[in-house]
């Protein structure tokens, strides 16, 4: 199996934006070609989840391969629900490891915003089983309400606790300027003053709004790369040494311990093998807090605290910038924003470039190993990514 | 003459009870102050809200054009028992709420223009306009309609407004909806938010001037702005030449 490189990132602003579903998905592209310099690729993978029910347009891939005037390059769509970013990345990956492709450039675009909210949370809980839970109405913030529910008196975890992942959150992504959310938040207006059940209304209890991540618009890109080719190419170089993906039930209920995300700890666990690095290597992440809760939950089944010590790390500061490991410094889904298929290629690309040291007043410390965990329905789909800076 | 004439033009108000101003603290902790305007103000508000009728984004352009109207309409005695509430946080210009009493008994909803996105404001101010016309000027419904889905989704959906179709509301257009003191009571405790009195500090503060938002509503966002701002980050990039087709194609 050969190495593959990022060679080359683009992303666009994460908010909402009033253009053609082809072109987000083309923006970051160009961004990622003038990148690395390079003029053409063999394969381009467009990871999206809700072209043809949001923006009824199919064949997504063909036509972003055409407005970038890439043809004849192949190309294909990858819908993986929302982790469909990092699955198309682990689609490059495997191309290029294989041999069987140089370079593949792999984008991902949403535009969610063309419906409202109710369409876009509708649209969503088509993810979930359809027999055992969407025929009852479940959405994603309730099944998050759930399991938040649980966790909470399992381990400890409190309102408290998920505030501060919002407000580190939005402290962050006031430091990236592709963030959707540019707005400081205090735990006192969102749990403590005499305001905060109107500020901070509960969405799907014990999850108030703020727990909530934005609906966004907004694409993102890497180019991935052997290494002959990434040598040539005069970027820092950073390698995609680890994916992981692994799968679970498709209900959470079925589920023996509905509070474990088993297929988050398993890949994890792969990517970290592939990588050959663990847990405690990692000196900059990104989780997919879709809910304030996750971003807990997901930094201990991915490894870096004890379960059940998430909570602890959080509040011992671990997971700031400046901590010992970083957690979300882009934002996170929280507040840098979920254009759903392309939230796994903005992690990707917030990774790399923490790792080039190009991260500025985000930058995380000693950046040489990154990961990234996108977490697909809830819990039933989960890639990891593990990317290692080499020069 | 023109004097005359203006007597006939300018209607008479009548002395509605002065809205007693209030503050909150919104989601990023800071207090907002809401309270009413004199028509002596409303020369400072306008510049404010002049922008944004070249904001293409949301109904910017069409709310704020309205509002600009209404507020001539206001500081030239040009519709009867108009008022105006303004929300301010630290001095800037937060938000703008307009309205007027038909009878003692029914009001007229007229715009809500927020001026800072993401921290409800809208939603407080509007709270504040329908509090002035069940509470303290005791009426005993609002007509309400909505140019905007946001619009729709704050005030008919959450406050589950009952239907007026059949009576025509003053900005003309889509159908007329009420909120009656029965759905305002039902709603107090979870959208009515707010502290009396004001602080004198905070109220002197907001008084003293009504300073431009430093953050106001931008027209549609450009994917690559940010990337731009930045620069280009590829001054090490070198072009080649397209990697050998027939692999991918």
């Amino acid at each position: 199996m050969r190495e593959v490189y990022v060679v080359g990132i683009g992303i666009t602003s994460f908010s909402r934006l009033e253009y053609p579903l082809s072109e987000i998905a083309a923006y970051p592209a160009m961004m990622a070609l003038a990148d690395c310099g390079l003029a053409g690729v063999d394969q381009v993978y467009v990871a999206n989840m809700g072209a043809a029910r949001i923006n009824r347009q199919t064949g997504l891939a063909s036509a972003v391969v055409d407005t970038l005037s890439l043809t004849p390059a192949g190309a294909a769509l990858i819908e993986n629900g929302p982790a469909s970013g990092a699955s198309a990345i682990k689609e490059g990956f495997l191309a290029v490891a294989s041999g069987v492709h140089d370079v593949v450039l792999v984008t991902g675009a949403e535009r969610m915003r063309e419906v409202n909210n109710l369409e876009a949370t509708d649209f969503v809980a088509t993810l979930s089983h359809p027999l055992a839970e969407y025929i009852y109405g479940i959405t994603l913030p309730s099944l998050a309400g759930m399991f938040t529910r649980l966790y909470m008196e399992r381990y400890g975890v409190t309102s408290r606790h998920l505030a501060m992942v919002a407000v580190k959150n939005h402290d962050n992504a006031m430091l990236n300027p592709f963030a959707h959310l540019h707005q400081k938040i205090t735990i006192e207006a969102l749990l403590d003053s005499p305001e905060a059940l109107t500020n901070n209304p509960y969405v799907a209890e014990p999850l108030r709004f703020f727990d909530m991540c934005p609906v966004s618009d907004g694409g993102a890109c890497v180019i991935l790369a052997a290494a002959d080719v990434a040598k040539k190419v005069k970027r820092p170089l950073v390698r995609l040494a680890g994916v992981g993906q692994a799968t679970d039930t498709h209900a959470v209920q079925e589920r023996e311990d509905p509070t474990d995300l088993l297929a988050v700890r398993r890949a994890a666990a792969k990517s970290f093998e592939m990588a050959g690095v663990k847990p405690p290597d990692v000196n900059v992440a990104e989780l997919h807090d879709a809910f304030t809760i996750l971003e807990i939950v997901e930094s201990e089944e991915v490894g870096f605290f004890k379960k059940g010590e998430g909570h602890l790390a959080l509040e011992r500061g671990e997971t700031r910038l400046t901590g010992r490991i970083p957690i979300n410094p882009s934002g996170g889904l929280k507040a840098k924003g979920h254009p759903v298929g392309a939230t796994g290629i903005g992690q990707a690309h917030e990774i790399v470039t923490q790792l080039r040291g190009e991260a500025k007043k985000r930058q995380a410390k000693n950046a040489k190993v990154g990961f990234t965990c996108n977490f697909g329905g809830f819990g039933n789909n989960v890639v990891c990514l593990t990317f290692i800076r080499e020069d | 003459m023109a004097v005359d004439l203006e007597k006939l033009l300018r209607p008479v108000d009548h002395p509605y009870p002065p809205f007693e101003a209030k503050f909150m603290k919104v989601a990023s902790g800071e207090d907002m102050v809401v309270r009413q305007i004199t028509r002596d103000e409303v020369p400072d508000l306008l510049p404010h809200i002049e922008p944004l009728l070249h904001v293409e984004r949301d109904y910017y352009d069409i709310v704020a054009a309205r509002v600009y109207a209404e507020l001539l309409a206001y500081y030239r005695h040009r519709v009867q028992d108009e008022y105006v509430l303004v929300a301010q946080i630290d001095g800037e210009l937060a938000a703008v709420v307009n309205g007027r009493f038909v009878n003692p008994d029914v009001g007229m909803s007229y715009h809500t223009l927020a001026l800072r996105r993401g921290l409800r404001v809208g939603a407080h101010a509007f709270a504040a306009k329908m509090e002035y016309h069940i509470d303290i000027a005791k009426q005993k419904e609002v007509l309400i309609v909505a140019e905007s889905p946001i619009g729709f989704r704050r005030w008919m959906i959450e406050y589950q407004l009952e239907k007026r179709f059949e009576t025509p509301h003053e900005l003309g257009g889509v159908p007329s909806y009420a909120l009656t003191r029965a759905l305002f009571d039902r709603a107090r405790n979870t959208l009515v938010v707010g502290r009396r009195p004001v602080p004198g500090a905070l109220l002197r503060k907001a008084q003293a001037a009504i300073l431009p938002p430093s953050n106001p509503p931008k027209p549609p966002a450009d994917p690559l702005a940010a990337a731009r701002a930045q620069g280009d980050p590829t001054n090490a990039a070198v072009l080649h030449p397209p990697p050998e087709k027939g692999k991918g194609a």
